[in-house]
C-alpha cells in the first residue's frame, strides 16, 4: 500500500441549517478498501456523494491526488473521471444498451478510440460474466445484472478510486452475492476503494478499515475489521452491531 | 333501403373538392403542429426555470388556453383584430395564429412534464461519469425527454387536426365546409346527402388521425 490517494480534512455538510457531516477526516491510501457503516441517516451517502463532488461542501477539502475536487471548480469534469462511482439504483441510462451504456462516458468524455474502448468493455463485461448481454437494453436485465453493469460503466473510465454508495441495498437477496464477488475479485487487483455498505458480512470481508458513522461523525475506526466486529471499542458500535443480530 | 346519398359525391369533382378541403384542414394542423413543437420545447424549458416570474406568466398563458374555447379565441382574432388594431389578417394566417397559441401552451406543458419526470439521479450518474451539462442534456436527458414526450405530442397533433372543423366558422373553406357546400347543392336531386357525405368526411378524418394513433401506441410500447 503506497501513497495517500484521498484526503479528507475538516469535510462539513450542510443542508439548509441541518448539519449531515461534522468535521470528517480520511486518508485512503492507494489500494487500500476503506468500508463506511453506520445506522440510516448517519450521512455516509452523504458523504461519498461530497467525495465527487455531487453534493457541494460548507467547509473544509477534499484532496485527490493533491488536487482539490469542487463542485463549483473548472476542472470537476476532470476529477470525476478519476473517481469511479456506482450507486445504489444502478442508475443505468434507459434509452441506452449495455454497450451504449458502457461507451458513452469513454468516447464522449475522453474522446476515446471507439475500436479500443470497445475491446475493453468487451473483456470487462466478460469479467462480470455478461459477454452475452451486450446489446440488450436494461430493462431486460436483472437488478444484480444492472448493477454490474453499473460497475463495468464506472471500471471503462480507468478511475483512481471507487465509491460504491450501497450497491446492493436494492438487490434481491439471492442477486447480492454475483455483485459481491466482483467487488471482492476487484479488492484483490489492488483497486482502491470506498465502500458504504449494509452487509457486515461482506464488510468485514473485503475491508482494509472499518470507519463506522454516527450523526455525521466517525464514531470508531479500526485497521482491524475483525477486532471492529469481535469486539467494538465504543458502546454505540456495540449497539449498532446488535442491530444484526436475531 | 333509402339512399344513403353517397353518389353525390361522384357527381362532377366532388370528391376531388372534398379532398382539396380536407389538405386545407391538414395544411393548417401540419404548420401549426411544426411550429407548436418548436416553440412549445422552448416553453417548456423556460416552464421548469427557476425563475418564479417566468413560471407564474406561463402558468397564466397555459391556462388562459385551456379555459379559453378554441372558436372564441379565432374570432378574437380573426375579427377582433381587424376592428382594433386595424390588421387584415387572412383568416389561414389567423387559424395559424390561433392553433399556435394553443399548441405552444400545451406543448410546452408537455414538455415541462417529460423533463421533470426524468429522475435527478438521471443528471447525477451523468455527471458522476464526468460528463458536462451540455454532454448530460444532450446524450442523456433529451434522448429520453423525447421518447416520452412523442406519444403524448401527438395525441396532441389528432386533437389539433380535428379541431380544424371550427375554421369554417371565420371562413375557410375546409373538408367540411365543402362537405356543407356539396350537400346543400344537391338538396332537391339527393336529399339524403347529408348522411352520406358527412359520413365520408368522418371516414377521413379517422383515415388521416387513426394511423398516427397507432404511431403513438406503438412508440409508446418500443420506448416503455
Amino acid at each position: 500500500m503506497g501513497q495517500t490517494l484521498l484526503k479528507i480534512s475538516h469535510l462539513h455538510k450542510k443542508f439548509g441549517d441541518r448539519v449531515i457531516l461534522k468535521d470528517l477526516n480520511l486518508e485512503v491510501k492507494k489500494g487500500e478498501v476503506v468500508v463506511v457503516i453506520g445506522p440510516s441517516g448517519c450521512g455516509k451517502s452523504t458523504f461519498l456523494r461530497c467525495l465527487n463532488a455531487l453534493e457541494d461542501i460548507q467547509g473544509g477539502e477534499v484532496l485527490l491526488d493533491g488536487e482539490p475536487v469542487r463542485k463549483d471548480a473548472s476542472n470537476v469534469s476532470a476529477m470525476r473521471q478519476k473517481i469511479g462511482m456506482v450507486f445504489q439504483s444502478y442508475d443505468l441510462f434507459p434509452h441506452k444498451t449495455v454497450m451504449g451504456n458502457i461507451l458513452l462516458a469513454p468516447l464522449k468524455v475522453q474522446k476515446r478510440d471507439r475500436q479500443e474502448v470497445e475491446r475493453e468493455a468487451v473483456e470487462l463485461l466478460g469479467k462480470v460474466g455478461l459477454a452475452d448481454r451486450r446489446d440488450d437494453y436494461p430493462r431486460q436485465l436483472s437488478g444484480g445484472q444492472k448493477q454490474r453493469v453499473a460497475i463495468v460503466r464506472a471500471l471503462i473510465m480507468h478511475p483512481e478510486i471507487l465509491l460504491l454508495d450501497e450497491i446492493t441495498a436494492a438487490l434481491d437477496p439471492e442477486m447480492v452475492h454475483e455483485v459481491l464477488q466482483v467487488v471482492l475479485a476487484l479488492a484483490k487487483n489492488g483497486r482502491t476503494m470506498l465502500i458504504v455498505t449494509h452487509e457486515m458480512a461482506f464488510a468485514r470481508a473485503i475491508a482494509d478499515r472499518i470507519l463506522f458513522l454516527e450523526d455525521g461523525e466517525i464514531v470508531e475506526e479500526s485497521g482491524d475489521p475483525k477486532a471492529f466486529f469481535e469486539k467494538p471499542q465504543t458502546e454505540r458500535a456495540r449497539q449498532f452491531l446488535r442491530s444484526f443480530e436475531y | 333501403m333509402q339512399s344513403l346519398g353517397i353518389d353525390v359525391l361522384f357527381k362532377g369533382t366532388n370528391f376531388i373538392r372534398l379532398l382539396g378541403g380536407l389538405w386545407v384542414a391538414v395544411r393548417i394542423s401540419l404548420i401549426s403542429v411544426a411550429l407548436s413543437i418548436l416553440l412549445g420545447l422552448v416553453v417548456g424549458v423556460l416552464m421548469t426555470s427557476r425563475s418564479k416570474i417566468l413560471r407564474a406568466l406561463f402558468r397564466i398563458y397555459l391556462e388562459i388556453v385551456r379555459i379559453m374555447p378554441q372558436m372564441v379565441l379565432l374570432f378574437v382574432v380573426y375579427f377582433g383584430t381587424t376592428r382594433v388594431f386595424g390588421w387584415n389578417l387572412a383568416a389561414e394566417t389567423s387559424a395559424v395564429i390561433v392553433f399556435t397559441f394553443w399548441g405552444v401552451a400545451e406543448m410546452g406543458d408537455l414538455v415541462r412534464g417529460a423533463l421533470i419526470s426524468i429522475p435527478k439521479i438521471q443528471y447525477e450518474s451523468a455527471e458522476a461519469l464526468g460528463l458536462v451539462p451540455t454532454q448530460t442534456y444532450r446524450y442523456v436527458i433529451l434522448p429520453q425527454t423525447v421518447r416520452r414526450l412523442i406519444p403524448l405530442s401527438i395525441n396532441l397533433v389528432t386533437r389539433m387536426i380535428k379541431t380544424t372543423s371550427l375554421v369554417m366558422m371565420i371562413g375557410i373553406v375546409e373538408v367540411l365546409k365543402v362537405a356543407q357546400q356539396i350537400i346543400e347543392a344537391n338538396r332537391r336531386v339527393s336529399p339524403n346527402a347529408a348522411f352520406g357525405v358527412f359520413a365520408v368526411v368522418f371516414l377521413l378524418y379517422f383515415l388521416i388521425c387513426w394511423p398516427i394513433g397507432r404511431l403513438a401506441a406503438y412508440l409508446e410500447k418500443r420506448w416503455a
